[in-house]
């Protein structure tokens, strides 16, 4: 999947990868995708009630080896 | 969509009971709600620019995981508290979990608002200069011009 920006929050756990995130998609404009890396297993339940509760889309995740994709676009 | 809203009365000043104010508070920002946080008695300690000093004692704290099994009679044995403190903050590091201090930057950066309260300070004499700069002095009323309005008001 193509993206714009890429945020790596491996390592952070909870907020913290929201919490960037949010700072992440400031910076970028709509309809731009985000890129976030995460080991957080918090995250995959946090991302998309981020993305729900701000109207942001996730357009798709991915796993392997405890590593977590995610691709957020900016609404 | 209009803003939503969190309060938060912080009354804690241990290191366990000093991150889930900080913590809802800053998630919640991100998210777009409004947020304040009264601090109260205790909860006053977080807003001391060095926090060093909030910690964390397994006395009185039966919950707390300890990696043997430990006494009553040796929790009291001075040093224990330090000792507590340290193993705690080495474990929130080590799992990637944010200080204290950087959640309660985060807070400020989005612009959660932190009230003290005035009261307490009067009580504990608190000297005003030992707190950080972005605090403002209130009392409970002026907790309910923004808790009445809130979606979410949390005691802590």
């Amino acid at each position: 999947m193509n993206f714009d920006k890429e945020l790596d929050a491996r390592g952070l756990n909870c907020p913290l990868p929201i919490i960037k995130t949010k700072k992440a998609l400031v910076d970028m404009t709509s309809d731009q995708v985000l890129r976030v890396l995460s080991t957080d297993c918090g995250s995959v339940k946090d991302m998309a009630a981020f993305a729900e509760q701000t109207g942001n889309t996730l357009m798709g995740q991915e796993e392997a080896n405890g590593e977590y994709v995610f691709y957020m676009k900016k609404k | 969509m209009t803003t939503k809203k969190m309060a938060i009365i912080a009354t804690k000043g241990t290191l366990d009971m000093a991150y889930p104010p900080f913590i809802l508070a800053s998630t919640a920002a991100a998210l777009g709600y409004e947020v304040e946080i009264f601090f109260t008695f205790y909860g006053l300690q977080l807003l001391r620019k060095d926090l060093s000093d909030v910690m964390i004692s397994p006395l009185a704290n039966p919950a707390m995981p300890m990696p043997v099994p430990m006494p009553v009679m040796v929790q009291m044995l001075p040093g224990m508290e330090s000792m507590a403190t340290m193993m705690m903050k080495q474990k929130l590091k080590k799992h990637g979990v944010a200080s204290l201090e950087e959640l309660r930057d985060l807070c400020l950066e989005a612009d959660v608002k932190f009230i003290a309260c005035q009261m307490t300070v009067d009580l504990f004499e608190f000297d005003k200069s030992e707190f950080i700069e972005n605090v403002e002095y209130g009392g409970a009323t002026s907790f309910f011009g923004f808790a009445g309005e809130t979606d979410i008001c949390l005691f802590v």
